[in-house]
């Protein structure tokens, strides 16, 4: 059983679309209830949107507690501002996120001389910086599609798991034990995003 | 090296079909959304573009069900536009599958708007449309699918739509559309040079070659382009290794 955390913010159809398409046998619901996010095995963690508004509607809905307990526990997979919450703190709003990596959110700064545009919108290639059951059957340097404007600074060496290049080389996956997060979407990255989706799907911690 | 740039069909959908006109007009079908929007997604394009062009001057719904049923076979993204009038129809647009949505004459009718449902939705999910046309010496905002007039220069009305939170910029030469003489891309290029976010380049791409000297010319981040692909002149992998080789930097 798969929670995909719903919090009224963002495309979630999306991301069970694709993962209903790639295990169509795997029951998996978009849900804000306490009580059926406690019981998942695994857990999906989307985000989109300003993060101060996201951590409002995660208190709103009484769900921060639950998520970051799953975050400790199970398969958990954190996407876009979803790996931007569990970080200890962020630029945008100046707000505290999750705190369950150490580093913090900083804004993306436009660059006219090389052409740095804000939003970093579209295809970009992962530099895979460690092995990991994510990224089976994923060559190294294939390309993903981004959508953001801030990203995760300062984060230790041991939990950059990739890296992409915007005007300067930036994380763009992470994990620790059982959670693996991304900024980009891999519901939204063609045949490559739905084999992320699947390894996190057969993922075993 | 950076983000890649992008090539996006674009379905112009009219009564359930997707058509193609010349400057916004003459309308010719071209078949399903969903069968066309599913063969996009598995040549390699980039995102999809879906638009109901005569949603705003019919000043009816939007086609719920058929956003659904396109965006149910796709993994890539997708922007909805046409007849997006309040937060309400963003949401719910978001709710079906849309990635993003455009806003054009609301945007225009209340610049307000664009903030708010920046602010509410993110600035990734607000794609401002721009239809402009060479009026003398300068560029004039058009709404309505082309058909009214605003006395709004385009270039700074892109520059404002920018500074109220729209996340990219669809720039449509209403001269060029369909007209295959490639994009207007001193239209692009000035508006490109005045914001920081992406920008779409639209109206007129009729060959391999109009879509590379978009982004080298007109500096576009993406380019929109419908008949070329529609009625299989080229196929996207054609245009995607097309541009590679002549230096652009693409998915392939």
């Amino acid at each position: 059983m798969i929670a995909i955390i719903d919090y009224g913010i963002g495309n979630l159809k999306s991301v069970h679309n694709a993962v209903r398409y790639i295990a169509p046998k795997t029951p998996s619901k978009v849900s804000s209830d306490p009580d059926f996010i406690n019981k998942a095995d695994k857990v999906i963690f989307p985000g989109q949107g300003a993060m101060p508004d996201c951590i409002k509607e995660l208190d709103k809905r009484g769900i921060r507690d639950v998520v970051i307990e799953s975050a400790k526990k199970k398969p958990f997979l954190g996407i876009c501002l979803g790996l931007q919450l569990l970080f200890e703190k962020s630029e945008e709003g100046d707000v505290d996120g999750f705190g369950i990596f150490e580093g913090r959110i900083k804004k993306f700064q436009p660059n006219k001389q090389v052409r740095i545009k804000i939003p970093h919108m579209g295809w970009n290639k992962v530099h895979q910086s460690k092995n990991h059951p994510m990224w089976n059957n994923i060559n190294p340097g294939s390309s993903f599609y981004f959508v953001h404007s801030f990203y995760a600074s300062d984060v230790k060496k041991e939990y950059v798991t990739g890296t992409t290049n915007h005007g300067e080389e930036f994380t763009c996956a992470i994990a620790k034990e059982n959670i693996f997060a991304a900024q980009f979407h891999p519901e939204k990255s063609a045949e490559l995003g739905l084999q992320l989706l699947d390894n996190f799907i057969s993922w075993k911690i | 090296m950076t983000v890649a740039k992008r090539i996006i069909p674009c379905l112009d959908v009219n009564d359930g079909r997707v058509v193609k006109g010349i400057n916004f007009v003459e309308l010719k079908d071209a078949g399903d959304p969903v069968e066309i929007a599913r063969s996009y997604n598995e040549q390699g394009a980039d995102e999809l573009t879906f638009l109901d062009i005569t949603a705003s001057s019919d000043n009816r719904g939007l086609l719920f069900d058929i956003i659904e049923k396109v965006a149910n076979q796709i993994f890539i993204p997708l922007t909805v536009g046409g007849g997006v009038r309040n937060c309400d129809d963003i949401r719910n647009l978001l709710n079906v599958g849309a990635d993003k949505v455009g806003i054009n004459t609301s945007a225009i009718l209340n610049p307000n708007f664009v903030s708010e449902s920046s602010s509410r939705f993110g600035s990734q999910a607000i794609v401002v449309a721009i239809d402009a046309k060479k009026i003398d010496d300068h560029y004039e905002v058009f709404t309505h699918g082309g058909r009214n007039a605003t006395g709004i220069n385009a270039i700074e009305w892109a520059k404002k739509m920018a500074d109220f939170g729209a996340g990219e910029l669809l720039i449509t030469s209403m001269d060029r559309d369909g007209t295959k003489k490639g994009f207007d891309n001193n239209l692009m290029k000035s508006i490109s040079d005045v914001v920081d976010i992406p920008i779409i380049a639209s109206g007129g791409a009729g060959s391999l070659r109009h879509l590379v000297d978009g982004i080298k010319e007109g500096e576009a981040d993406a380019v929109l382009a419908a008949s070329i692909f529609h009625y299989g002149e080229y196929s996207i992998k054609e245009a995607k290794k097309y541009m590679y080789e002549h230096g652009i930097e693409m998915r392939l």
